[in-house]
């Protein structure tokens, strides 16, 4: 219970009130409200099947919702241009969308299809969408940062205007790279705003237990990057507090630490029991829904009808389903391709570039193609226990649906301790 | 018994037996370990003893080798061995350095334990097998258990012992049970377990892929009529290479399997070692079965695709027999 007091205690320090949808800043016009809203809710639709789908096993791996985050992820998002870079964490389907990725092409990186954004490679917490410069997201805690500085370093390197926004967790605070790359970036008066989503948590672990200052927002101070801190259930705090961190960056060349407090509704991958806080805190923080909230004002304001929200979440709806059947018709990628990307290729690479030691025969990695019989067959022979291993995953799951409150690893949701034998 | 439930048991009783023995890590306490090897042990040791720890591995591990030079025996837990690689820096300049770089005043007794391995779809991040890169490194002690049996009774000896370990797990047997002897003590590093006896072939198998190897055995027998001699060498660093030595000589012929990566891999150098130690008894070139060599993928056919089963096993010890 002490928790909770020191959950609202930080809730009344930020620069959004406490409850409510930012009463402190006005409405945008209905064009923006509209815009945002409705990308706020199909980020909420596409996690809720998400989910859906990890649970019928059509998605592997770690899955992580933002549920909860929305306000956080769109409004900062809302306050970016179009050539401003952003990073963010294995947490990011929500961050890709908002960006402008196809929730279809989001839905079948997550399904480990060919028409995926990272072409099946890196699933759900590998997103990528250059063209879109959403920079990726990233499986190691803390390992965005330094990227982020160095692309920040670049837009200053070839002076354009451009500006990165970094994404990362209260809990990779506290990684080496985050004082790092705050004295570089400052060092180096470089155009980055790194925005700290404070959730509460980083895993099962309570801000005030692995964090010794609590205020995020202090963190980098002494690094000499100055710090703000947002409501992040309240998408126009957060759009505001964005917009003036990324002026700072992009006009004075200095750095920005945004802290956004919100919270995740969700477990923090798909198998987390929560045992870690109570129902009560998370029933509170739901009260605040940002979706909720926001729309609830929009409707006081009269700016949308009942009807208007009814109608923007029927389009989200039909946007995820669209997604779903493109991604569950989507092929997996081709086995030849085993070895694509692994290298840039070039005239100048000689020799072998990998071996294949899987089969006898040795052959040229990136030439598996040409390689000849034995290799494919024996890719096919490993492929071959996907199926026997969706089977097991699928009864897993439904076994732990059906336990409800089924014991899960938390983070490693393809549970081994049930795989019996087999299927290795 | 568990794999995992065996590995608790050692950390129990370390702990139990040793004051100066304690447990640290993401999310072992309260949340009872990402795969739930540390369950219970907060509660009945408390929060000195047991430590969660903030999201910082490179510290972690450091901290684990102050206190450990300094007299405490310490068990550091990484969620995973991919995030070992932002410890290297502890673990190879400092943990594997120290007792030899200032002549021996320092012990470093510091185990470091992680699971490997892929199969669960975690991608490329997550999802590695890199005992090899471990093995590279002169003052590390390198366990890889495949049986309960083997975590438990190598945990207790990694603790036990006083020079830095690492304790590899896989995240596949954390759910596979085996016999655990009743009051079992440490075992003796350096001793590989032969666990299926054969005049034909032998199979080297390393973390996971020891169970592999028995299973592509067992069909090698039935459906091939050969008799391979699996070997597990349970731990990498002391290595028993006898063992494995007097096997090949019995059947002039060995396959290595491992789930990492070929180059510079395991069976890379224990094919060397196998070739400079008994090259005269050799009948075949020593074959590798080994990871893809890429990066882990994510899509499930391309990840079962990318890590050996017991059909390349097989057909890596067939091609052995082809020319005879
Ligand atoms: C280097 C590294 N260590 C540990 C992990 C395992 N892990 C994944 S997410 C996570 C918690 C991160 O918390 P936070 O930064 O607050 O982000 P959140 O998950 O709350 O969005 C941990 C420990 C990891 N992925 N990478
Ligand atoms: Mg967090």
């Amino acid at each position: 219970m002490a928790r909770e007091a020191a959950v609202s205690k930080e809730k009344s320090t930020g620069n959004g009130t406490a409850d409510g949808a930012g009463a402190q800043h006005s409405l945008p016009d209905k064009d923006t409200c509209h815009a945002v809203l409705a990308k706020m809710m199909l980020i909420r639709r596409f996690e809720e099947r998400a989910g859906e789908m990890y649970a019928k096993a059509k998605i592997g791996g770690f899955l992580h919702l933002c549920i909860g985050e929305e306000a956080t992820i769109v409004g900062s998002t809302q306050a970016m241009r179009d050539t401003d870079y952003l990073l963010s964490t294995y947490r990011e389907h929500g961050q890709a969308i908002a960006r402008g990725t196809p929730p279809k092409t989001v839905m079948a990186e997550l399904f480990g299809r060919v028409d995926g954004c990272s072409k099946g490679r890196g699933g759900s917490m590998h997103l990528f969408d250059m063209e879109r410069r959403f920079l990726g997201g990233y499986g190691i805690v803390g390992g965005n940062l330094p990227l982020a500085t160095g692309v920040a370093l670049q837009c200053e390197y070839n002076g354009t205007e451009d500006a990165v926004v970094c994404m990362f967790g209260d809990g990779a605070t506290n990684q080496g790279t985050f004082g790092e790359s705050m004295n570089m970036a400052a060092l180096w008066k470089l155009p980055v705003v790194f925005m700290v989503i404070n959730n509460q948590f980083g895993m099962g672990t309570a801000l005030e237990r692995h964090s010794a200052v609590t205020d995020l927002s202090k963190k980098a101070e002494g690094y000499g990057v100055p710090g703000s801190r947002c409501d992040g259930m309240d998408v126009l705090d957060v759009h505001s507090a964005t917009t003036e961190a990324l002026r700072k960056a992009r006009e004075d060349r200095q750095p920005q630490l945004l802290e956004a407090v919100t919270y995740r509704f969700r477990g923090h991958s798909m198998a987390d029991p929560e045992e870690y806080r109570s129902k009560d805190e998370v029933e509170e923080w739901r009260r605040r829904d940002p979706i909720a909230s926001f729309s609830k004002r929009l409707v006081d304001e009269e700016m949308f009808s009942e009807e208007d929200l009814e109608k923007l979440d029927q389009e989200a709806m039909a946007t995820v389903d669209e997604a779903v059947q493109f991604a569950d018709n989507s092929p997996f990628p081709d086995l030849d391709s085993l070895y694509d990307n692994l290298y840039v290729l070039g005239e100048q690479v000689r020799g072998w570039w990998s071996v294949d030691e899987r089969s006898p025969e040795p052959h040229r990695g990136e030439r598996e193609r040409e390689a000849g019989r034995v290799p494919h067959e024996l890719a096919e022979a490993g492929a071959a226990y996907a199926g026997v291993a969706e089977a097991q995953e699928r009864k897993r799951r439904q076994r732990q649906a059906d336990e409800e409150h089924g014991e899960g690893e938390g983070e490693h949701a393809a549970d081994p301790r049930d795989v019996e034998g087999g299927g290795d | 018994m568990r794999y995992r439930e065996a590995l608790n048991q050692a950390l129990r009783e370390e702990l139990e037996a040793d004051e100066r023995v304690f447990i640290m890590g993401e999310d072992i306490g309260v949340f009872q370990g990402a795969f739930k090897v540390t369950a219970g042990l907060l509660e009945e040791f408390g929060d000195k003893r047991v430590r969660d720890t903030p999201i910082s591995e490179n510290t972690i591990v450091g901290v684990g080798v102050g206190s450990a030079m300094a007299g405490l025996r310490p068990v550091v837990e990484l969620m995973t061995i991919n995030f070992a690689l932002l410890a290297l820096d502890q673990i190879v300049n400092h943990a594997a350095a120290i007792h030899y770089m200032f002549g021996g005043q320092a012990k470093v007794p510091l185990v470091v334990r992680m699971p490997q391995g892929g199969g669960h779809q975690l991608g490329p991040t997550h999802s590695h097998s890199l005992e090899a890169m471990f093995l590279h490194v002169p003052g590390l002690l390198v366990a890889v258990p495949s049986t309960a049996a083997d975590a438990k009774g190598l945990l207790k000896a990694a603790i036990q012992d006083d020079n830095p370990v690492i304790f590899i797990e896989h995240e596949y047997l954390y759910g596979q049970r085996g016999e655990v002897p009743e009051n079992g003590g440490p075992m003796r590093f350096g001793e590989a377990a032969v666990r299926r006896e054969g005049s034909d072939v032998t199979v080297v198998g390393i973390s996971r892929m020891a169970v592999t190897a028995e299973r592509a055995a067992e069909r090698l027998a039935h459906e091939h009529e050969l008799e391979a001699e699996v070997i597990d060498p349970r731990t990498l660093r002391p290595l028993d290479l006898d063992t494995i030595l007097e096997s090949v000589k019995k059947t002039n012929r060995a396959v290595i399997v491992e789930e990492g990566w070929p180059h510079g891999g395991v069976g890379a150098n224990l094919a060397a070692l196998i070739q400079e130690q008994a090259f005269d008894y050799l009948d075949a070139p020593v074959a590798r079965v080994t990871g893809a060599d890429v990066p882990m993928p994510y899509s499930k056919p391309l990840e079962q695709a990318a890590f050996p089963h017991e059909e390349h096993v097989v057909q890596a010890c067939l091609a052995l027999f082809k020319d005879l």
